[in-house]
């Protein structure tokens, strides 16, 4: 009879002695349970690794240097990627081009994430004709499609900005220009997502207090709010960095983006399918790369949507 | 529900005052459009300030705009630069319909785009359609076998088509059935142009020569478009009045597609309806690669030449457009859904 109740008391005390989950325990176990989104963490510290690592084995120099006398070779012992139109080797070419393209992606986002929740919380928390304006501009700028405004403003700012010498290497101005159209014209799902979790949040009575305590606003919208709202925002900007190093491969490959030398894996596309038949290995590297990272950061981005809700199980 | 879109319309004024004034001002600085106007002839500077005077473009960018908008045929031009206004304008602007002239092709923009849309609706709506048909095919399948073998296919390859970018699907696609079909001997399709100069542009060649840029557009939007028919049919499949249709023994057909999908598609109108005037921008880089003479490539080549008239013209026709879908939209939801009302 005390064997039998005695087992049943131990288990709930053991776990009553085990720590509850932090924060960041939850967020782990919601997300290790999304398996895609594991595969595409482990396949984009591999291309991170890859485009980081290649560095190693190959200079810049070697990945820019023409040699027209071996143009289009196909894949060999000594080019596995093959050459390209002008003889440069894709393989150096892919990994210095990775760098830039995942460089594109990230710092886009952070164009983006600056403008979105700037423009979203500005309009969520003084409402009123701020608001207005700035939905307003907003929506003016959803009515056109991405890509036709992106043309237009690689073209407005292409060949402004000088080329900039950072750690030793030449990084082409139109770096910088497509990082800053790519974030301008991208902030507007953001912005209303911000501006939505702003309007809820601001009606709580913890806003209030903060208010009635006489808390500066700067200090109410980024201490109080913000972080409340930061689950939304940090699975739209992981999708961000998949759409914006597609939009650069989009513009770069209808030859409107980064100017080579600089290699991007979209500027490498540009021309190739004048070579479709004869020299697959042009487009099918680069490409096969945006298609991988782009998909991993898309299961990434799925499974912090799942593991950052607060009401999915654990 | 007239009142309502009588003053969605209305709403939808400003807006596109606000886009076209976006558009203009972005429009000043995309490249010099006398460099490349007439060919090595302009280099004399009074030459270019004559040509300049002439199109306008000597004129303060608010003066430019209002030209653009509401015509200058009211008013005097001064062409000679003299100082003194003396010829007559004769444009008659955007608002009476007339987008100006085209700087490289020297014809009226209305034209010019005219002579492109035709194939660009046609890529477009045969897309669209492939897209609604294919999409309601696969995602009701899914939904009505939901765990199959083949739905968790179609949810796999739905995740790659989607992060797939259109140029990598169309140059696969190109070196699958045209190059290698090609090779192997089997029947392969055509990769570039929309016919064959030698057979001429009839209507079985003008469908061949589709296919393949049907396909890769229609790739990428199935499997969105799947996955919302799919999750929408699922949720409606488990209302009360499906079973209550059940129990009353409704045949299965029926209940599918009369109950069923009636209601499921009120999302899918949505997406939709927004996404259609966005197919557009698909339709850049598609056009591009498949060298389809559409508004795309249209745009492309106008863009890179600075011809301002013309890519203002495209712009603002597909701003209108996504308003104008915009409201569709809403109409067609009012009418789906019964206990939508707009007061």
């Amino acid at each position: 009879m005390s064997a039998e109740t005695a087992v049943p008391a131990i288990l709930p005390l053991e776990e009553a002695e085990a720590p509850p989950l932090t924060l960041r325990e939850l967020f782990w176990r919601r997300f290790r349970r999304h398996k895609m989104a594991l595969f595409g963490l482990v396949v984009l510290f591999l291309l991170v690794l890859y485009s980081l690592g290649g560095t190693l084995f190959f200079t810049e120099a070697y990945a820019n240097r023409t040699d027209t006398a071996m143009r289009l070779q196909p894949p060999s012992r000594a080019h596995p990627f093959g050459t390209d139109t002008v003889g440069r080797d894709i393989l150096a070419r892919t990994i210095y081009g990775g760098q830039i393209s995942l460089l594109i992606g990230l710092t886009a986002v952070l164009v983006e994430v600056l403008i979105g929740v700037t423009v979203g919380a500005l309009a969520g928390y003084y409402g009123g004709r701020l608001d207005s304006i700035l939905m307003r501009f907003t929506e003016a700028m959803l009515n056109i499609p991405q890509l036709f405004l992106l043309l237009v403003m690689a073209k407005f700012f292409g060949g402004k900005v000088p080329n900039i010498v950072l750690f030793g290497r030449t990084f082409s101005g139109s770096v910088v220009v497509i990082v800053l159209i790519i974030g301008a014209t991208s902030w507007m799902y953001l912005a209303r997502i911000v501006r939505a979790e702003f309007l809820s949040i601001k009606e709580n009575e913890y806003i209030l207090a903060a208010r009635a305590t006489g808390t500066p606003t700067g200090q109410i919208i980024f201490q109080h709010i913000l972080p409340n709202a930061i689950a939304p925002i940090v699975v739209s900007a992981t999708l961000g960095v998949a759409n914006a190093i597609t939009l650069e491969a989009y513009i770069s490959f209808l030859g409107l983006g980064v100017q080579p030398p600089t290699a991007t894996w979209g500027n490498m596309l540009e021309g190739a399918y004048n070579y479709i038949e004869t020299a697959p290995w042009l487009w099918i590297f680069p490409g096969t790369l945006i298609v991988l990272t782009v998909l991993s950061i898309n299961f990434v981005g799925d499974g912090l949507r799942d593991a950052l809700d607060p009401r999915s199980l654990v | 529900m007239l009142r309502y879109v009588i003053r969605r319309l209305l709403q939808a004024i400003p807006l596109l005052f606000f886009i076209s004034i976006i558009l203009f001002v972005l429009m000043q600085n995309m490249g010099d459009p006398l460099a490349t106007l007439g060919g090595r002839q302009v280099t004399r500077s009074e030459d270019r300030q004559r040509l300049a005077r002439q199109l306008g473009l000597d004129q303060p960018l608010y003066m430019q705009y209002l030209y653009w908008l509401v015509g200058n045929d009211w008013t005097k031009m001064d062409m000679d630069g003299d100082g003194v206004p003396e010829t007559p304008g004769r444009r008659k602007g955007v608002l009476r319909g007339d987008f100006g002239v085209s700087l490289v092709a020297k014809k009226p923009v209305v034209q010019v785009i005219w002579d492109r849309l035709p194939n660009t609706l046609l890529l477009m709506g045969t897309t669209e359609l492939v897209i609604i048909v294919g999409s309601l095919v696969i995602g009701m399948y899914s939904a009505l076998r939901q765990y199959s073998f083949l739905d968790h296919l179609v949810t796999a390859i739905s995740f790659i088509g989607y992060s797939m970018p259109i140029f990598f699907i169309a140059l696969l696609s190109m070196y699958i059935f045209a190059v290698n079909f090609k090779r192997w001997g089997l029947p392969y399709l055509p990769t570039v142009g929309m016919f064959d100069p030698e057979v001429g542009k009839t209507p079985g060649q003008v469908a061949l020569h589709m296919i393949l840029p049907v396909f890769s557009l229609s790739f990428i939007y199935f499997a969105a478009y799947s996955r919302y028919i799919r999750s929408a049919m699922l949720e409606v499949l488990s209302q009360d009045y499906i079973r209550t249709a059940r129990a009353k023994g409704l045949p299965r057909p029926t209940i599918i597609f009369v109950h069923a999908l009636k209601n499921a598609s009120l999302p899918i109108v949505t997406v939709v309806g927004l996404d259609l005037p966005f197919l557009l921008a698909g339709a850049i880089v598609t056009e591009r690669i498949f060298a389809w003479p559409g508004m795309g490539r249209l745009f492309i080549d106008h863009v890179s030449r600075g011809d301002t008239p013309v890519v203002m013209g495209i712009l603002m026709m597909i701003a209108v457009a996504v308003v104008v879908f915009q409201i569709l939209t809403d109409i067609v939801y009012a009418w789906l859904d019964p206990r939508i009302r707009y007061e």
